[in-house]
């Protein structure tokens, strides 16, 4: 190696990182592929490697083969199970790159851990087995990989070995896929194919020598190389303020994360809610003064101007703001096994802004199987729908599609404090009024405090009613 | 390619929010501090966070009265020369009683002097919130838990009804009695973790760098001979080797490797071309596949 060890290391400083995400159905081989991932990246420690060809011999489910899928199975309980039952995070490095993989969970019962595995993803793989095809689950997971707005999509067509790396079978299982897809109107900005063989080692590392007739990339090469700079939103600046620094009376800074976008020193920017405006006076980092901060930095932004904003409110550029409101449609999918309760005041946590909401609509469900929208009331477990939501105070939100930061949302059971849904936001909710929401403090009508209980179940009944929700604040 | 960050750049970003939300939403939350080099790159973190601000939570140290030295002496130094709010915390009664790894074996010694004063002491401050220094990459069962790790009022885990964690929305929200672990560094791996420290020339306790130190031989681990609690039968034994410690803790329970790298570069060097996983060097982890998940718990970081 040309490289003094201080090069090599400034240079392997600078890779950059990709989430990526894994899906397939119990036996589709994808344990085995991460195993691969991780054994042939050279990251597989060898004591790693002697605890797993003990277990290989007591618990092992691949043979004569070492179980690589025995690397990525944590807890006891599943280990004797033999399938993953919920997400575990894997990590390994190339030259080019740093990864960190989660592994999630196909079969139906645990969409939601697919669906927390995916959400930080900046990449899916979806393996098929090559003799079963494009299945249900197939579907099922490419429906949640284009919901969480994951941009780059690798359908691993595995198990190639027992089709004889047929070239006709591949074509054909990518042909039965792309056109599912288009029925169901799913676009994936960044669709692979490739065939592979995880057991095997073929295209997931080399570009394997049983496939002469496949002209794209090995699986690996894919992964050190996809474009990952136009994932994040970089037009539309949104720094939600997370904690006010006051170390001295000279200093009143901002802390946060910017969520997407970019902010410079003496950017003119607008508080939001309260549409008050200063410019950036500075970016203060413990390791000094930026002048421009993009997503996702965690910085702290002085103001010139001594403007009142605290935690929860956010900082935009003027010519391009966020929705501002209490009112919106989400998809949202429930991660409780206790059904949704119409009635309940949930909490709603939303960039760093946490307020009552309430689930005012269940306008759809969706059957993500087929695609297709179904009449619903209410919600349970694994569950996917279309729902208005009203909060009590007002959110600064974009789409989901648009940004993935603002658009995003976690529902918490008010009695449990379960994460019991997430949101991802479609948008404003043109059609509920000013009028069907309405914060009252019961002391100023005059109300006497035994009479509280009463006026707050008569509210409770006319939201469950009407849909109309009056608020009672209690001093 | 302008706007990218390198993986360490991501990885602070994202431990800084982290910790910063922690900060925001928790009444009473501390950071613990084993005196390792994850934990003195969290502590980092924390100083980043609050930058130019002086981190609003205290460092608490359990101490197991069987740390290396130059691990006590390190830790006071850091917290005092970095204006640290520090808390020391033992199982005073257990410590009394004599209790030790040579006397009682690792088994009870871990539980009384690391597990059982943790709790004692999370529970006679009160704090809601309590940042760890683990990494998922350490061990299996922690490559399941959340960022934010709720423990039920008897501090236990529940690895089969996490709640789900999503995006970078945590979920902080508790009953009285209930409270949360944070782990920031979740994502780093511990080649992270070293090349963080080369490029932030972050102090780490020497024990790191290799040098020649008495050595004893127990059971295929390289023991150093720190105080005369060592048996005398065993310390006659010593030897000097030159090595270095991958992690620390306990010195009869950490293991020493043969090194010669006496430098931050070096240690990055051996880490990428080493075979054998950190938690090696640990004896505790010497039991039946799963114990780090029985630990888990019953409370053990």
């Amino acid at each position: 190696m040309a490289l003094s060890i201080e090069e090599f290391l400034a240079q392997d400083e600078r890779k950059d990182l990709l989430r990526l995400l894994t899906a397939g159905s119990v036996d589709d081989g994808k344990s085995t592929l991460i195993g691969r991932l991780l054994f042939d990246s050279k990251k597989l420690y060898e004591d790693q490697l002697q605890a797993l060809e003990r277990d290989s011999k007591r618990v092992g489910n691949a043979g004569e083969h070492i179980d690589y899928a025995l690397l990525c199975d944590g807890l006891k309980a599943e280990r004797e199970q033999g399938i993953t039952i919920d997400v575990a995070y894997r990590y390994f490095s190339t030259n080019r790159r740093k990864f960190i993989i989660a592994d999630t969970p196909g079969h139906e019962q645990y969409t939601r851990n697919m669906i927390t595995g995916g959400s930080t993803a900046n990449l899916a793989i979806i393996l098929v087995d090559a003799r079963q095809g494009v299945v249900t689950q197939t579907c099922r997971h490419s429906y949640i990989v284009s919901l969480l707005g994951i941009r780059h999509l690798v359908l691993a067509v595995n198990k190639m070995d027992l089709v004889d790396y047929s070239e006709e079978r591949f074509r054909e299982i990518v042909a039965t896929y792309k056109e599912w897809l288009q029925r169901q109107n799913i676009a994936i900005p960044d669709l692979q194919c490739i065939p592979l063989s995880a057991l095997e080692g073929d295209n997931v590392v080399e570009k394997s020598s049983k496939t002469p007739w496949y002209e794209g990339m090995s699986l690996m090469e894919y992964l050190e190389t996809v474009p990952l700079h136009q994932d994040i939103n970089m037009e539309a600046l949104r720094y939600p303020v997370q904690y006010v620094l006051r170390p001295n009376l000279d200093f009143r800074g901002f802390a946060g994360k910017v969520a997407s976008g970019v902010v410079r020193v003496g950017d003119e920017v607008t508080a939001l809610p309260s549409g008050k405006s200063s410019r950036v006076k500075s970016i203060v980092t413990y390791d000094g003064e930026l002048s421009e901060a993009f997503a996702p930095q965690s910085v702290t932004i002085t103001l010139e101007d001594e403007i009142d904003l605290s935690r929860g409110e956010m900082l935009v550029h003027n010519n391009n703001r966020p929705h501002v409101g209490h009112h919106m449609r989400a998809m949202m999918v429930w991660m409780d096994e206790q059904p949704m309760d119409k009635t309940k005041a949930f909490y709603i946590k939303h960039t760093t802004n946490s307020t009552r909401a309430y689930i005012t609509n269940v306008m759809h469900r969706v059957d993500i199987n087929t695609g297709e929208k179904v009449a619903a009331e209410g919600m349970r477990l694994n569950e996917i729908a279309e729902v208005k939501i009203t909060t009590s105070t007002p959110l600064m939100f974009d789409s989901y599609t648009e940004n993935r930061q603002t658009g995003a949302f976690v529902i918490i059971d008010p009695v449990t404090n379960f994460t019991s849904a997430v949101g991802m936001i479609i948008g404003e909710d043109e059609n509920a009024t000013k009028m069907s929401h309405a914060v009252v403090r019961l002391s100023e009508y005059g109300f006497q405090e035994s009479e509280y209980d009463t006026i707050v179940r008569f509210t409770e009944e006319l939201r469950k009613r009407t849909g109309i929700i009056i608020e009672c604040v209690i001093d | 390619m302008a706007y990218s960050l390198s993986h360490l750049k991501a990885l602070e970003a994202e431990s800084i929010h982290i910790i910063r939300e922690v900060a925001a939403e928790f009444r009473n939350p501390v950071m613990l501090y084993s005196i390792g080099k994850d934990s003195s790159v969290m502590v980092r973190l924390a100083e980043k966070a609050f930058a130019p601000g002086k981190v609003p939570f205290p460092l608490m140290h359990i101490d197991s009265m069987w740390k290396f030295r130059e691990m006590v002496e390190f830790r006071d130094n850091y917290a005092k020369q970095n204006n640290w709010d520090l808390i020391v915390e033992y199982n005073k009664k257990a410590y009394e009683e004599g209790v030790g790894p040579f006397t009682h074996g690792s088994k009870v010694h871990t539980d009384l002097m690391k597990t059982q004063a943790l709790l004692q002491a999370l529970k006679k401050h009160g704090f809601d919130a309590a940042f760890g220094g683990a990494r998922r990459d350490e061990e299996k069962s922690r490559a399941k838990e959340r960022i934010f790790s709720f423990r039920n009022e008897f501090q236990q885990w529940d690895p089969k009804n996490q709640r789900p964690e999503l995006w970078d929305i945590y979920n902080t929200r508790i009953n009285q009695g209930e409270s949360i672990r944070v782990f920031p560094l979740s994502n780093w791996t511990e080649l992270d973790v070293w090349q963080y420290i080369r490029m932030e020339r972050i102090p780490i306790v020497p024990l790191y760098y290799a040098k020649e130190r008495p050595i004893v031989e127990v059971d295929g681990n390289l023991i150093m001979v720190d105080d005369d609690r060592m048996p005398e039968e065993m310390r006659r034994k010593a030897t000097m080797r030159k090595v270095r410690f991958r992690t620390l803790g306990c010195y009869p329970l950490t293991g020493a490797i043969e090194s010669e790298a006496d430098t931050i570069e070096k240690i990055v060097e051996e880490m990428m071309i080493t075979t054998k996983s950190e938690r090696t060097t640990r004896v505790i982890d010497f039991d039946q596949e799963g114990s780090m998940e029985q630990k888990k718990r019953e409370g053990y970081f």
